[in-house]
């Protein structure tokens, strides 16, 4: 079964990641995630003000803006895509990934399955 | 419970019991329904799947039983019913068939079944049931909702009943709960040695919200609903049998024992709530506090103690007093201190505050409890508050007392607790005589 843990930082440092962690800290989980042979996808998302937002209005007019449109506390940092048995498992692989300290956060969702 | 209330193998239920027996029967199988329902999720890996069979293996019982007499084990009977009638099922769902295979295969790889007992009787996988029920991942009021559902065996109109909201919201809130378990994929497992300490608490928590919410509901017309609150006894019960080296389990069954056996002298024959200082204790269930008391010895025995077993301490030095007064208070404040070291929180300090002002005086009482004025918590508690107008009330300070009691009032949320304190309030500030009747 495939979760998707969405990384979300609370405060971002200087240099745009998460204050709480190191940079050593998200490259041993990356490594321990690989390691266990339960990694299917992950990215690190690009700085805030890299952000542009899409809308389509029902005329067909695009509207882009500069930034994610709603000012949120929480900001998405990144992801991975897990394959695992269990949400106890998920939430086991949640708990150690460095962005769940401190003020940073990991929703955990399973991805939808259509098959079968 | 279930076990010593089956039927002798081979003994047939009368005929003449026929409609009133079915009622009893059906109390009967409650628990059995709890015990097969996890064999088959086990099995199958699906609790609506589990859930229909179990159904329909019940009926087919009370069918058939009272004419061919209650088989030599009736638990296997009726796992093997339930077994034929989900291959059925699954013969005619291909699709959700190949499904369930691939999770159940997945579930057994990680997690093998334990074999039969010897006497071939079905192996008790509840407790994989009441951690999955209790999962974290769960919203607290659907972990209760789906506790009763699916371990004390109340139908969805009984679950919303006893919590008095419409069946059609409980209803939703067990179908919530019962999609995330099998989408979000919940696992039916025991925690490990490891998570238990991390994961029991959660158990016990929902065990003891059925028996709070039964014992003093938090809205409506009736004070005590007992349904809940022997559901949540008969629960711990379980609990204590599939757990008994944790002794917190048995704190929590001695703590609702405790309480419980004050239940006939809290409500006067007016429904209007009595408290422990005008209670008949002659009323006490003594059977069932002197059981209440072997457990809170095996509670602390052993290792440190854990919450519930010092609340049930607390309980239990209540129950053995022959009045308010002849209580252990220094005792009590004692205990409190350990209850609130181990789990602090503003009410438990209301408690302790109680206690002080019983062994060393009202003043003090209130001295601990207006330093607790700033606390959250008790803002919308209206135990501070009646508790606040009591020593006033004690120390002679009518118009504060008055004004304490109007607030606990404004609060309370059931009638026989505003019944109370509108008695309290009366006491010591008599209402305004009918414009008519003044002369």
């Amino acid at each position: 079964m495939k979760y998707m843990l969405l990384i979300n930082a609370g405060t971002i440092g200087e240099d745009g990641t998460a204050a709480e962690c190191t940079v050593e800290d998200w490259m041993s989980y990356d490594k321990e995630v690989k390691d266990a042979g339960i990694f299917v996808s992950g990215e690190s998302l690009a700085d805030l003000v890299t952000v542009t937002a899409v809308r389509v209005e029902p005329d067909g007019k695009r509207t882009i803006t500069d930034g994610p449109f709603a000012e949120t506390r929480e900001v998405l940092g990144g992801f991975y895509v897990i394959d695992v048995p269990d949400l106890d498992v998920a939430l086991d692989w949640a708990a150690r990934c460095p962005g769940a300290r401190g003020s940073g956060s990991i929703v955990v969702r399973p991805i939808a399955d259509f098959g079968a | 419970m279930g076990d010593e209330q089956r039927a002798e193998p081979g003994t047939p239920i009368a005929a003449a019991q026929q409609a009133p027996a079915r009622a009893s029967v059906e109390a009967v199988f409650r628990e059995e329904r709890g015990r097969l329902l996890a064999s088959l999720v086990r099995r199958f890996g699906d609790l609506d799947l589990a859930e229909e069979v179990t159904s329909e293996a019940v009926e087919a019982a009370l069918l058939h039983w009272p004419t061919t007499g209650v088989p030599a084990r009736p638990g296997a009977w009726l796992l093997t019913t339930a077994r034929r009638k989900a291959v059925d099922r699954l013969r005619r769902d291909q699709a959700y068939a190949a499904r369930l295979a691939l999770l159940h295969l997945e579930a057994e790889r990680a997690d093998p079944a334990p074999p039969a007992d010897a006497d071939g009787e079905l192996p008790d996988e509840r407790l994989q049931m009441f951690f999955t029920c209790a999962h974290p991942a769960l919203a607290a009021e659907d972990r209760v909702a789906i506790t009763l559902r699916c371990l004390a065996g109340l139908t969805t109109p009984e679950v919303a009943r006893a919590f008095l909201v419409p069946p059609a919201t409980m209803a939703q809130r067990i179908v919530r709960a019962k999609k995330k378990i099998r989408e979000a994929r919940i696992p039916f497992r025991v925690p490990g040695p490891d998570e238990l300490p991390e994961r029991l608490p959660g158990v016990l928590q929902v065990v003891y919200s059925v028996f709070t919410e039964g014992y003093a509901a938090s809205s409506g017309p009736a004070l005590q609903r007992l349904d809940l609150a022997s559901e949540a006894i008969r629960l711990a019960r379980i609990l204590r049998r599939l757990l008994p080296a944790e002794r917190e389990v048995a704190g929590l069954l001695a703590l609702l024992l405790l309480v419980h056996a004050r239940r006939a002298a809290r409500t006067g024959p007016d429904g209007a709530l009595v408290l422990l200082d005008e209670q008949d204790r002659a009323r006490w269930d003594r059977p069932m506090i002197e059981e209440g008391r072997d457990l809170v010895v095996r509670a602390l025995r052993g290792g440190p103690p854990g919450p519930y077993g010092v609340q049930a301490a607390i309980a239990a030095l209540h129950d053995e007093a022959a009045d308010l007064a002849s209580t252990d208070w220094p005792q009590m404040v004692a205990l409190y201190d350990v209850l609130h070291a181990l789990t602090p929180s503003p009410v438990v300090a209301l408690g302790r505050a109680v206690a002080v002002a019983m062994r060393d005086g009202p003043l003090a009482g209130l001295a601990l409890l207006d330093g607790l004025a700033g606390e959250r918590q008790l803002q919308a508690y209206h135990p501070y508050q009646a508790a606040r107008g009591d020593l006033l009330h004690r120390l002679g300070r009518l118009s504060e007392a008055a004004a304490a009691y109007r607030q606990a009032l404004a609060l309370a949320g059931t009638e026989p607790e505003r019944a109370h304190l509108r008695g309290k309030l009366d006491a010591i500030a008599p209402p305004d005589p009918p414009a008519g009747a003044r002369r």
